[in-house]
């Protein structure tokens, strides 16, 4: 088994990884990357539709073209990729920190580190996790794995289609299949609005005419060898209606019912887990509780739009250098938790006296939201945001002059919540 | 008579016995036969072994004190218990004999756990032991409070079913018995001395003897015979499968108290670490209705929160059914036929079947042997199976060596469960050439992204290893295809 020494390793080379990588190479550090894909590039390289970097590079790009323009970056640096190489195990120690990668080309290794980074991604909730009752056929799969199928590996998984989840990947999906010249029979969505983002649902449902079924379920799958049809039944006061209950007959289902952070080797390696994010928990620095593990990205929460996970992921790197160059952050951090309407916020404390971003998501939907940062009975800041809604992420920049006296302060907890408010207030 | 000329030819399509049905039965029967010198076969209208009953079970090495010892099933379930240990030093299936734990709730409970404890004992099933709360709490530190006592049966078992299933069936074909494939038995004639068996696509095979060990069409082969009239109904049982690490996994099988005609709803750990809740038990009339519904759903998670409150639905990766093979008295029905001639019937076989399935092997060659057949130990035969590597079971170092002998074991393809490429072509090598049969063979796909992940990778690798277009690949055979088409660009 080879030993392998830098400074940092980072798990993962998607928008994430790369852009983790770049900021601590720009800090001079010594930086690995580990991918167990054969190309680095992750998620965006499959997604061909357009639609990021316009936070970024305020142009559209193709998940392919952003990937790009870091690939390019990384590779005029002295930054090493290893490919086709997959960590295995992590651990935590005084010394450094140790990851244990399998590869076919390189065999086993163990990287020793001063800072590991896991910018692992997520990955697809399945048919189990949402329970679909009813017979096993072939033709469900994840919206993400038909998608890999047909942009990448270049095949058709069906040609008379239900999907299940308004999410963006499904409906990117109803239009690809429909381009492929398969039928999008519906989208069936549990929720009363759409999960995905409003241009999604004008350009890849409204412009095909395909019917989206809001507060529906699938009740049951049929067929033995290949999906014959599914049963589909409104959604009311938390139960089918099975009474107006009706048939689509299709060969194929797409699940688009959600991400999950693959949090497994964080999990083993003993950090906490948040049943909020199913990510790490971390504190202001991104770190999780075991000191010089970092996450970012989707393995540390579900994004919507990429050039955050850039963004955050860059901001990550540059803690992760910090840690590694012996900056000691000695940063009073106070615990921040979600209060009402708020499924979740990061990080999960407030670095006193500097400026916190966090992200958050709302329980609401609602026109206009403020959202309050409260010491128990004590306001400390509060914002109204446009337009809120579950399925898109809120960032709140807390300025540095607003959590300045908090180093004086105790360290009561922080909690953050959302109220929906007329519209002109 | 002609048939049995010494021609050891393997491709020969006449056979001295031929086996109905490879699920755990016909897999457990071929390999004792195939150490006489015989020529077998076994037909499976699957496209793989094990895809009948015998895939979609508990996997329960059961201890034996169910029922009383006046049953068939009883008797061979107490011997096949015994055999495991050899079975699996030989073969190399995962099996752990971790026991089996019956929970009582209230007094009257307590008074059927010594009631199952003095029958198992007249049964002669070894070491069982009633248990105090404290004792079965020290135990078993995740059952609910609310217990008040338990019988114990350290002899209970598990056992990955297919992985068994598949080791039988590799040691008896390395000993020189046929397996068939998609070969569904339609016709059978009886043309002197031999049978005359076609299949639904007009293939044929000859055999002195005919075994049926067909499961949930047991009553159908035995027509097809014109063999004894029985009616097999299907008693359908939904489970659902947790994924490792979830919360509540317990050190034992855990039962409640059974009624008259299931076991109750269990919490199985598995020897991979997840963990199994189920199965319901209900009689059905289609006998290819393996669906799971929502009600039922609750109804399993309700029965095993009770014992095991921390449990949750939160941690289900996927749910399936299996349909019980039974006959109206309950009981295996394992016998020469009166009716027709050279003919064993294997059936009824519901639960304890896969406990039963060593000694149901030795029970049919005593019959074999008592109707007439000649069974001559061979000389060669080659009790056991090579070991096979599973990467998540090595250490990195062990890991390192492998990659340095064959590159592929560090490729990992399915990340849930760590199954290397190695694995996976393995797999294939042998036969599995399904989506279903390369899970069950190596895993991949059955962990917590159900081959969210590993799907595309593990096409790619059939691709290669079978040189078929990607549009004949299936889930579990014909009809199952996933891939409906290319873009042509
Ligand atoms: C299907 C889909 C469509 C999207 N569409 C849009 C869009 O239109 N616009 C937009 O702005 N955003 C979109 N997004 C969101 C955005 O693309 C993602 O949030 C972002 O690309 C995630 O980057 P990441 O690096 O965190 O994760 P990933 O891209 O998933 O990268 C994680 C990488 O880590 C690797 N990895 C994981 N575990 C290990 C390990 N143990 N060892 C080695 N390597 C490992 C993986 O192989 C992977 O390459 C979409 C996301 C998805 C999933
Ligand atoms: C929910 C459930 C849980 C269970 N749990 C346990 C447990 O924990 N412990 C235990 O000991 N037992 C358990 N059992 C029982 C056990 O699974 C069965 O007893 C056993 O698998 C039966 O094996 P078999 O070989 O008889 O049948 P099968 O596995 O069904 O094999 C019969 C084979 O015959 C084939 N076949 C049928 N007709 C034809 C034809 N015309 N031509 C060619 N081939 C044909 C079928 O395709 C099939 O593969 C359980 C059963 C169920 C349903």
């Amino acid at each position: 088994m080879q030993v392998c020494e830098y400074d940092i390793l980072v798990v993962g080379a998607g928008a994430a990884g790369m852009a983790v990588a770049l900021a601590c190479r720009r800090r001079n550090l010594r930086a690995a990357v580990v991918e167990r894909e054969e190309e680095p590039g992750g998620i965006l390289l499959q997604c061909i539709h357009n639609g990021f970097g316009l936070q970024r590079f305020g142009e559209e790009l193709t998940g392919p073209e952003y990937a790009e323009r870091y690939l390019r970056e990384v590779e005029g640096t002295e930054i090493d990729v290893f490919c086709g190489t997959t960590a295995v195990r992590l651990t935590g120690g005084d010394a450094f920190r140790s990851v244990v990668t399998y590869s076919a080309k390189y065999g086993v290794r163990e990287f020793r580190v001063g800072a590991v980074i896991l910018a692992v991604g997520c990955r697809e909730r399945n048919r189990g996790n949402i329970g679909i009752p009813g017979t096993r056929p072939a033709g469900i799969f994840t919206a993400g794995l038909a998608q890999r199928l047909t942009n990448i590996d270049g095949y058709i998984p069906g040609s008379r289609v239900v999907i299940v989840g308004s999410g963006d990947i499904g409906l990117i999906m109803a239009r690809r299949m429909t381009w492929l010249g398969a039928k999008v029979l519906g989208v069936v969505e549990i929720m009363p609005t759409c999960s995905g983002l409003l241009r999604n649902v004008v350009q890849c449902l409204e412009d095909f005419d395909i019917p989206l079924y809001l507060s529906h379920v699938v009740t049951r799958i049929e067929g033995a060898g290949r999906v014959r049809a599914v049963e589909v039944a409104p959604w009311r006061n938390g139960q089918a209606d099975s009474r107006n209950a009706f048939r689509l007959e299709c060969d194929t289902l797409l699940l688009s019912v959600g991400l999950i952070p693959e949090h497994e080797l964080a999990r083993d390696a003993g950090v906490g887990i948040s049943p909020d994010t199913r990510g790490p928990f971390v504190d202001a620095n991104l770190m999780t509780n075991i000191p010089g593990v970092f996450a970012c990205g989707n393995g540390l929460h579900v994004h919507d739009v990429v050039d955050y996970v850039s963004e955050e992921s860059e901001r990550c790197g540059r803690a992760a250098a910090d840690f590694v160059t012996g900056i000691t952050d000695t940063v009073k951090q106070i615990p921040l938790h979600a209060g009402a309407n708020v499924r979740y916020v990061l990080p999960g404390t407030i670095a006193a006296g500097r400026s916190n971003l966090l992200s958050l998501r709302s329980m609401v939907e609602c026109e206009a939201a403020r959202c309050t940062l409260h010491r128990g009975e004590v306001e400390l800041a509060t914002k109204t945001f446009r337009h809120v809604r579950p399925a898109e992420m809120i960032r709140w920049n807390i300025s540095a002059e607003m959590t300045d006296d908090m180093s004086r302060e105790e360290t009561q907890p922080l909690d953050i919540t959302i109220q929906c408010v007329a519209d002109d207030e | 008579m002609t048939l049995m000329q010494p021609a050891r030819n393997k491709t020969t399509d006449a056979y001295d016995v031929v086996i109905v049905g490879a699920g755990v039965c016909g897999a457990a029967i071929a390999r004792c036969l195939s150490g006489y010198d015989i020529r077998v076969a076994v037909v499976e209208k699957c496209a793989d072994v094990s895809f009948g009953v015998s895939k979609a079970n508990s996997g329960i090495v059961h201890a034996g004190f169910h029922h009383p010892a006046d049953m068939l099933k009883t008797k061979l379930e107490i011997r096949g218990n015994m055999m495991f240990e050899k079975l699996q030093h030989e073969l190399k299936f995962p099996f752990e004999r971790i026991g089996i734990l019956v929970l009582a709730f209230s007094p009257e409970e307590m008074e059927v756990c010594r009631r199952l404890c003095a029958q198992g004992r007249a049964n002669g099933v070894p070491r069982l032991e009633l248990l105090s709360a404290e004792a079965v709490r020290g135990m078993e530190p995740v059952l609910s409070p609310d217990v008040e006592g338990a019988l114990y049966a350290p002899t209970g078992g598990i056992v990955e079913p297919y992985r068994y299933v598949f080791a039988l069936m590799e040691a008896a074909q390395g000993n020189g018995a046929t397996l068939l494939l998609h070969w569904e038995l339609d016709r059978a004639e009886r043309n002197g001395d031999v049978w005359e068996l076609r299949a639904r696509d007009s293939r044929r095979v000859r055999a002195r003897w005919v075994v049926n060990a067909a499961g949930l069409f047991a009553d159908e082969v035995s027509r097809i015979l014109a063999a004894e009239e029985f009616r097999i109904v299907p008693r359908k049982g939904e489970e659902y499968l947790l994924q490792r690490g979830a919360a509540g996994y317990p050190n034992h099988v855990l039962f409640p108290v059974p009624s008259r005609h299931t076991k109750g709803m269990l919490v199985i750990p598995t020897v991979e670490g997840t963990m199994m809740v189920g199965p319901t038990a209900r009689e059905i009339e289609d006998r290819h209705d393996v669906s799971t519904t929502a009600e039922n759903l609750r109804r399993v998670f309700d029965g095993a929160k009770r014992m095991v409150p921390a449990i949750s639905t939160r941690d289900i990766i996927t749910a399936f059914a299996g349909l019980r093979p039974t006959l109206e008295d309950q009981d295996f029905y394992i016998d020469l036929s009166r009716r027709a001639p050279n003919v064993v019937q294997v059936a009824g076989i519901q639960s304890p079947g896969l406990t039963a399935s060593p000694a149901i092997a030795l029970y049919v060659k005593d019959l074999l042997k008592a109707g007439g057949l000649t069974l001559t130990e061979k000389a060669d035969t080659r009790t056991d199976l090579p070991e096979t590597t599973a990467v998540r079971r090595l250490s990195p170092e062990q890991v390192d060596e492998h990659i340095r002998r064959n590159p592929a074991y560090g490729n990992i393809v399915c990340r849930c469960e760590n199954v290397s490429e190695a694995e996976v072509v393995e797999a294939i090598r042998k036969g599995h050439t399904t989506l279903d049969g390369i899970k069950f063979y190596t895993r991949a796909g059955m962990g917590r992204c159900q081959g969210g992940f590993c799907t595309y990778k593990i096409l790619q690798i059939l691709q290669r290893e079978t040189n078929q277009p990607i549009e004949t690949f299936t889930k579990r055979g014909k009809g199952s295809e996933l891939i409906l088409g290319r873009l042509d660009t």
